[in-house]
């Protein structure tokens, strides 16, 4: 006999693995549309340290004169991308499954000791329920920059009919810029979340797919574990 | 809130655990597959019908909010540039077609009314200083002066043409051509567009009159109009025929 943990709910799991092949589409057919003006680089002057993006980058995911393309792909997936995140978001709250995501009082804190403990500068992390602090914090921000992605998305698609939006975040040029950073941190997640799952191990990953992590006999439940080893 | 725990059997963990894998493989066909219909799906346009259909339901859905009560912001003279881009010359290339030139209005009982640019600066100036948008994504704050639209229609008694859905421009050349809904025509920033920072039209852009639509992308302020006619029906465009939205609206 073993003892597991009910991790995931169906709902997070389904909701969780949809917006994978949703954001995937939305981020492509952006670059798509980027591309037609892409104007974005890190420097100063006439230094370039990064330009979005290089030609090879361009070149290698076929992204050259398909803004129509773009465009036509990224506004129906707009709807499933805001449908699937705005489910996700009611069902946190009422299904009260926010209450292990949304940072609590001492995440800030809590979070910078999982950050020296992830990065082998210190042993120990406070304890935790579902998520450490650091997780709290990286799941609340994406959620966010979904919020936001929505918010800035349609002040560039409407600027005139949605006039007091685009005003609000500073502007046309101002809006496109912030979808365009707000598609960067997507990005940034992404890479983060991959290699702390793999870090984390086949337990913790298998739990998105089955719900419940497997509670290995050498160690206690999570919240024990994680005392123990403070 | 708690998390649950419970203690099963190592084949409980084992049936589960295949399920999930057998469901995520299905997820991933399936995902696969319905993208792949999506993109083989016969075209409209250049576009799958599936876009097609998605692109008119968003046009239907937003032009339930349209509203010709909003202006597209209005700048300072100061702020508009001096060096102004210029993106296409599609339509412009005999600049013989600017010899004689003058605008034919194609009613709706077939009489063609011929309006000259002495004409069309008759009637009151309209200055619009705003944000001209590129469907590229680039921007640019630009001074037009012209005769508004809605302004010539009233003026030249257009009441049966400005019921109907759509108006269809044209280059003289028949070369570019837009079709643009009703509201958006009649919307108060919408010109008959003969200066540019105070002066005439250069004619890279569209000497002596084109469309400015603030309300639309910069693919439907046509340059040089040599004729307008008025439809139910959507006139033809030269972008939607290259799969671009047709609506186009801001």
């Amino acid at each position: 006999m073993k003892k597991i943990i009910q991790k995931h709910p169906l709902a997070i799991r389904w909701l969780h693995w949809l917006n994978f092949p949703l954001l995937t589409i939305m981020i492509w057919s952006g670059l798509l549309i980027y591309w037609a003006n892409d104007v974005y680089r890190i420097g100063w002057g006439s230094t370039t340290i990064l330009k979005f993006f290089p030609n090879s980058f361009n070149n290698a995911l076929n992204i050259p004169f398909r803004l129509a393309e773009g465009m036509n792909v990224h506004f129906l997936f707009m709807w499933l991308f805001t449908i699937n995140g705005v489910v996700y978001f009611l069902y946190l709250l009422f299904s009260k499954q926010y209450k292990f995501i949304f940072p609590h009082k001492k995440a800030l804190q809590e979070a910078w000791q999982v950050l020296l403990h992830d990065l082998y500068i210190k042993r120990g992390l406070p304890p935790q329920k579902k998520y450490n602090a650091a997780q709290r914090i990286a799941y609340t921000g994406v959620i966010l920059l979904g919020f936001g992605s929505i918010i800035t998305g349609l002040a560039i698609y409407k600027p005139v009919q949605l006039n007091w939006l685009c005003y609000a975040l500073g502007g046309y040029e101002a809006a496109r810029i912030q979808h365009f950073v707000i598609t960067i941190l997507f990005v940034l997640f992404f890479v983060v979340h991959i290699i702390q799952v793999i870090i984390a191990g086949y337990n913790n990953f298998r739990s998105m797919l089955t719900g419940f992590e497997v509670i290995k006999p050498t160690t206690q439940t999570i919240k024990e574990e994680v005392q123990h080893e403070a | 809130m708690k998390l649950n725990e419970k203690t099963v059997t190592a084949a409980y963990i084992k049936k589960k655990s295949m399920w999930a894998y057998i469901y995520a493989a299905l997820f991933i066909v399936v995902c696969i597959i319905m993208w792949r219909m999506l993109i083989a799906a016969p075209k409209i346009a250049k576009v799958p019908t599936p876009l097609r259909s998605s692109l008119e339901m968003n046009e239907y859905f937003f032009s339930h909010f349209y509203s010709n009560q909003k202006i597209s912001k209005q700048y300072a003279k100061n702020l508009a540039a001096t060096s102004v881009r210029v993106n296409g010359n599609y339509g412009l290339k005999n600049s013989s077609d600017t010899i004689n030139w003058a605008l034919y209005i194609l009613k709706a009982n077939g009489d063609t009314l011929k309006i000259t640019l002495a004409q069309l600066k008759a009637l009151p100036k309209t200055e619009v200083i705003f944000n001209f948008k590129c469907i590229e994504g680039w921007s640019q704050i630009t001074h037009w002066g012209g005769v508004r639209f809605s302004d010539f229609a009233a003026k030249y008694f257009l009441q049966n043409e400005t019921i109907k859905n759509y108006a269809g421009l044209q280059t003289p050349d028949s070369a570019y051509y837009v079709g643009i809904d009703m509201p958006s025509m009649l919307h108060p920033q919408t010109l008959f567009c003969y200066e540019l920072n105070g002066k005439p039209l250069p004619l890279n852009q569209g000497y002596p009159l084109r469309l400015i639509i603030p309300v639309k992308y910069g693919i439907k302020h046509l340059k040089r109009i040599g004729s307008i006619s008025f439809s139910n029906n959507k006139p033809k465009d030269y972008w939607y025929e290259l799969g671009y939205d047709y609506y186009g609206g801001l």
